[in-house]
């Protein structure tokens, strides 16, 4: 089997002013695959995120004890700048992420490529593909600020694809959006998802996350509570709950059903699965 | 008063100066005690609405009144004591470097005595749960007691009508219960009148007996939370997706089956009914 795209290995993580924010943390994530990291604001959830692409530690300081190596280069001896194209993080805020220099569409997600002296012809394809790959062909020439929350999260995506990661890092990426665009940015994940792209999202919102992730990693005060697929980790129903996280309505209704009428139905993690069973347990599949 | 209408939106029509109008004839009443959900994309005239309640903006045709009072005349004092507004984001609202001072502020400013706001701060402080911070800074704090902490900083100055602009906004899970709880014990136990404008259905299923719907400066729904999440034509239209447990109702009535539940709690008693074998 081909080497995982990232290793996290027992890593061990304090910022200047805060220990212990990562304690032990130790997962894979394999070519093609998507994970989902879920846990409690204060969790370490975005510190996890900031050190899969050099941030922690090169620019937080701190004292930083394990390894990880994202596309077989260790982050403690490559810079910021040289994972900057092997890993694309996209911020929770979009205004975080997009430069405010551009003036069209088009300019912010050549932006990158510029900065890295990608060849102009080299630049225009892969421009076009990003914008293409995120669902905003038609407004290139558009002002960034023009757009609505969904789009400029789109963009803000397709300003990182421009640059080919190896892996796909997103930071509560839907946490800002109205529902229009939290589905927006999940078609564009879902879609990234099936076309094979490796992808690490941290989200709050279960429910979406159970529709297309292949395995779930549960950080709660620095430290791994679950990890499995994302059937195994959001059917713990109770571990879930006992760290302040809400598992799929479907699924807590049907674990609590099992539990209290002594039932064995298989426990969904889906609006449909959930639709299935229930169908056939009452008999109007 | 039970059936008091303290809120009158009449015909309302308003133009923001980018010549953008925000709402195009928003008509409603809201009654003493009510917990009301305010759903709808960005865009669609929920804030716009919501800062017309406490007379932020005033009406461009058509009239709000505040328990009879017009907030195109009466002076904004007097709407503010009666409507209080929590912003989205805690940091445009904070300003005091220290809890006490911050939830001090507004009833220090209504020119209550000191023995008159140091009871309110307390109060106010024990409901939001925040007692033993009274000397923290605000920005020390973490995301959701800093919410918290806005909540309890209108609630000192002892609104009768309280408004909150998307208060789960980057909540997790838990801050998402604790805002939860807080609304329905407002509206239980303190008699106020609360107005959530939120995008979490989930929020809405567990919180507000009614909910409008608003879209591109109108009023598309409004009724019970329990009509309006099984209005799935509409819903779909607006993009909105219904809480997931209503969602799975909905599906099972089409088959035959049945259920109208909110909420995991409300599915659990009902499944139970139906599940309960002979």
């Amino acid at each position: 089997m081909a080497e995982p795209v990232v290793i996290v290995d027992h890593l061990t993580y304090s910022y200047p002013a805060t220990p212990n924010v990562l304690v032990d943390v130790t997962f894979q994530v394999q070519k093609g695959e998507v994970l989902g990291i879920i846990g409690p604001n204060g969790a370490g959830k975005s510190t996890l995120c900031k050190a899969l692409n050099g941030l922690v530690p090169h620019f937080y300081g701190g004292r930083i004890g394990g390894r990880v190596i994202v596309a077989g280069m260790d982050t403690m001896e490559h810079s910021v700048a040289e994972l900057s194209t092997k890993v694309g993080l996209v911020f929770q805020d979009p205004e975080d992420q997009l430069s405010g220099l551009a003036l069209t569409v088009y300019e912010e997600v050549a932006f990158g490529l510029m900065m890295l002296g990608v060849p102009k012809e080299e630049i225009d394809h892969r421009v076009r593909e990003a914008i293409k790959k995120v669902g905003l062909e038609g407004l290139e020439q558009r002002s960034p600020f023009e757009l609505s929350g969904g789009q400029q999260q789109r963009l803000a995506i397709a300003t990182v694809l421009a640059l080919k990661p190896e892996v796909l890092v997103l930071d509560e990426p839907t946490a800002q959006l109205d529902p229009i665009g939290k589905f927006e940015v999940f078609s564009v994940i879902t879609k990234l998802a099936e076309e094979g792209s490796t992808i690490v999202v941290v989200e709050h919102e279960i429910e979406e996350l159970a529709t297309f992730t292949d395995n779930i990693l549960l950080l709660d005060q620095g430290r791994v509570k679950a990890y499995g697929s994302a059937r195994e980790v959001l059917t713990m129903v109770e571990k879930l709950k006992s760290v302040g996280v809400d598992p799929p309505s479907v699924t807590e209704l049907t674990h609590i059903l099992n539990k209290e009428l002594g039932l064995n139905l298989e426990e969904p993690i889906t609006l449909e699965e959930a639709f299935k069973i229930y169908s056939e347990v009452l008999g109007v599949a | 008063m039970a059936g008091e209408v303290v809120i009158k939106v009449e015909d309302v029509w308003f133009q923001y100066p980018t010549g953008v109008w925000a709402l195009r004839g928003v008509s409603m009443e809201v009654t003493r005690g009510e917990l009301i959900a305010i759903i709808g994309q960005n865009g669609g005239g929920k804030t716009t609405l919501a800062k017309h309640l406490n007379g932020l903006l005033k009406p461009t045709k058509g009239r709000v009144l505040i328990e009879g009072l017009d907030t195109r005349t009466a002076p904004q004092y007097e709407i503010t004591k009666r409507v209080g507004y929590v912003f989205q984001n805690p940091s445009h609202q904070i300003f005091e470097s220290t809890v006490w001072d911050e939830v001090a502020f507004g009833p220090r400013n209504l020119g209550l005595s000191q023995e008159e706001v140091e009871k309110r701060v307390k109060w106010a402080l024990s409901l939001v749960g925040l007692e033993g911070y009274e000397k923290s800074h605000p920005y020390d704090l973490d995301y959701g007691k800093m919410k918290l902490l806005t909540v309890a900083a209108v609630l000192s100055m002892k609104p009768e009508i309280l408004v909150l602009d998307e208060p789960t906004t980057g909540q997790d899970h838990r801050g998402r219960h604790i805002l939860a709880a807080l609304c329905k014990k407002l509206n239980e136990e303190q008699g106020m009148t609360v107005i959530v404008i939120t995008h979490d259905m989930r929020f809405v299923a567990e919180v507000a007996e009614r909910t409008i719907l608003m879209a591109d400066g109108k009023i598309l729904l409004d009724g019970l939370t329990r009509q309006v999440m099984t209005a799935m034509g509409i819903l779909r239209k607006a993009a909105i997706k219904p809480p997931q447990i209503a969602a799975l109702s909905n599906m099972l009535n089409n088959a035959g089956v049945k259920i109208n539940a909110l909420t995991v709690r409300e599915a659990v008693e009902q499944f139970r009914r139906v599940l309960k074998k002979p």
